[in-house]
């Protein structure tokens, strides 16, 4: 029994020791990222003390409808909504559309980080409603719609641009070749996934497009998002080579990777932690080697 | 949806109070260059006129110059110019290479603390004998 125990044991430590080696960076991100949770978690619980005492946050609502006389002007409205502990700023913000004023508009549905529809301008940031903490904000909060984008009505802003230059991409697998069989399947190397793993996280919120600069003052710009998605297929090692040649193009074409002057702005408010500026740099490597022949 | 509103462009400086580090670095570094391509010219100007004829009038151009306060300080401001351009083109330099990019903000830190250290070590150099 107790030799058992003992072999699960050495194995499994091998294990760890195994995967440590092999997935150094991500490893250490993983447990900077777990240090950074902790620290935030201390202070969100100091917080959320003092707050449970005061019960209330003040939101200041950007607002603006153009179909409504009178409302034309753009205007911020204060609503006081009573703090719960956990409550997010899209919690508040349907706290306050159902109790104060069924007319503020703004997109959400799955409040939980996955569909990407609620990213808003939460004080001072690009941030993602339903993942951003009433506690980890000061008072009062200031929600605004994003930045660099058309506001249609309230925190609604006009996503078409940004889906456009999504589609651009090619945002969709096209293998050069598929597998024989019917039934076979195309497998990727692990190593292969663990490349692109966090470029898969996309949900597609628009929060890194508007937090570039760049990108709003050059509106042909693909932007980190679309790039980002670009970078998941280019480097997916399935495709094939033609099929990665004809993605290279895309990206190297006067708008695209070579516009991002490397400001970081889109990797500080992406809300799914994907490394952006590290994957536009990494094609603007693969674009260089691909063109510099000097061998 | 018959209309939309567009916020323009004040936002964006307005706000300098919420940029990052790298938003920073990219201000600092896009200004200082500015500033390098402006310094060229004046001193090509400068130069060619006071070398077009004899050797004296360079001197005395150059310590008419020199006299001046004004002129000192401006070239300790140069230095810090100078100084912070290249330390954040090295940084940018590694930022190509996809070297560090976890600690870019770090680097920015400190490029800044170099420049200041470098530029307050060089004042009683460039202020002597004014
Ligand atoms: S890359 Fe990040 S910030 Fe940009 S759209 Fe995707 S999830 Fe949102
Ligand atoms: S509601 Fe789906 S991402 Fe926030």
């Amino acid at each position: 029994m107790s030799t058992q125990i003992e072999k699960e044991k050495s194995e499994e430590a091998a294990e760890e020791s195994e995967a440590e080696t092999e997935a150094g960076p991500q490893e250490r991100r993983m447990s900077e990222k777990r240090a950074r949770t902790e620290a935030r978690e201390r202070r969100r619980q100091q917080r959320e003390q003092v707050r449970e005492t005061e019960e209330t946050v003040t939101l200041k609502v950007f607002r603006y409808d153009p179909e409504v006389e009178g409302k034309e002007e753009p205007r911020f409205d204060e609503f006081l909504v009573p703090f719960h502990k956990g409550m997010t700023v899209l919690d508040a913000l349907i706290y306050a559309r159902d109790h104060y004023d069924s007319s503020l508009t703004f997109r959400h549905s799955c409040r939980q980080a996955v569909c990407g529809s609620d990213a808003l301008f939460v004080n001072g940031q690009q941030r993602l409603g339903c993942k951003t903490q009433l506690a980890d904000l000061d008072d009062p909060v200031r929600v605004e719609p994003l930045p660099h984008q058309d506001v249609v009505k309230d925190l609604v802003v006009d996503m078409e641009h940004f889906y456009e230059q999504m589609h651009a991409v090619e945002p969709y697998f096209q293998p050069d070749d598929l597998p024989d069989g019917e039934l076979e399947e195309q497998r990727q190397s692990p190593e292969n996934r663990e490349r692109i793993k966090m470029s898969t996280r996309c949900i597609w919120c628009g929060a890194c497009m508007s937090s570039c600069n760049i990108a709003a003052g050059d509106n042909q710009y693909l932007g980190p998002a679309a790039i980002n998605m670009a970078y998941r297929f280019a480097m997916d090692e399935r495709e094939g080579e033609n099929r990665k040649e004809a993605r290279m193009r895309i990206v190297e074409q006067e708008h695209g990777v070579w516009r991002c002057q490397t400001q970081f702005s889109c990797t500080e408010v992406c809300p799914k932690d994907i490394p952006l500026t590290e994957h536009i740099q990494e094609l603007k490597r693969e674009a260089v080697k691909s063109n510099l022949k000097f061998w | 949806m018959s209309q939309t509103y567009d916020r323009g462009t004040v936002e964006d400086f307005g706000r300098w109070r919420e940029f990052r580090a790298g938003m920073w670095a990219w201000i600092f570094h896009k200004f200082t260059g500015w500033v390098l391509v402006g310094y060229l010219f004046t001193h090509i100007a400068v130069l060619s006129t006071a070398t077009a004829s004899d050797p004296t009038v360079y001197t005395n151009t150059l310590q008419g110059l020199e006299e001046l306060l004004i002129v000192r300080i401006l070239e300790v401001g140069l230095l810090a110019v100078a100084v912070f351009h290249i330390l954040n083109g090295v940084r940018l330099l590694f930022v190509d290479l996809g070297m560090g990019l976890e600690n870019q903000d770090k680097s920015f830190y400190a490029s800044l603390v170099v420049t200041a250290a470098i530029v307050v070590a060089s004042v009683p150099t460039f202020l002597a004998g004014v």
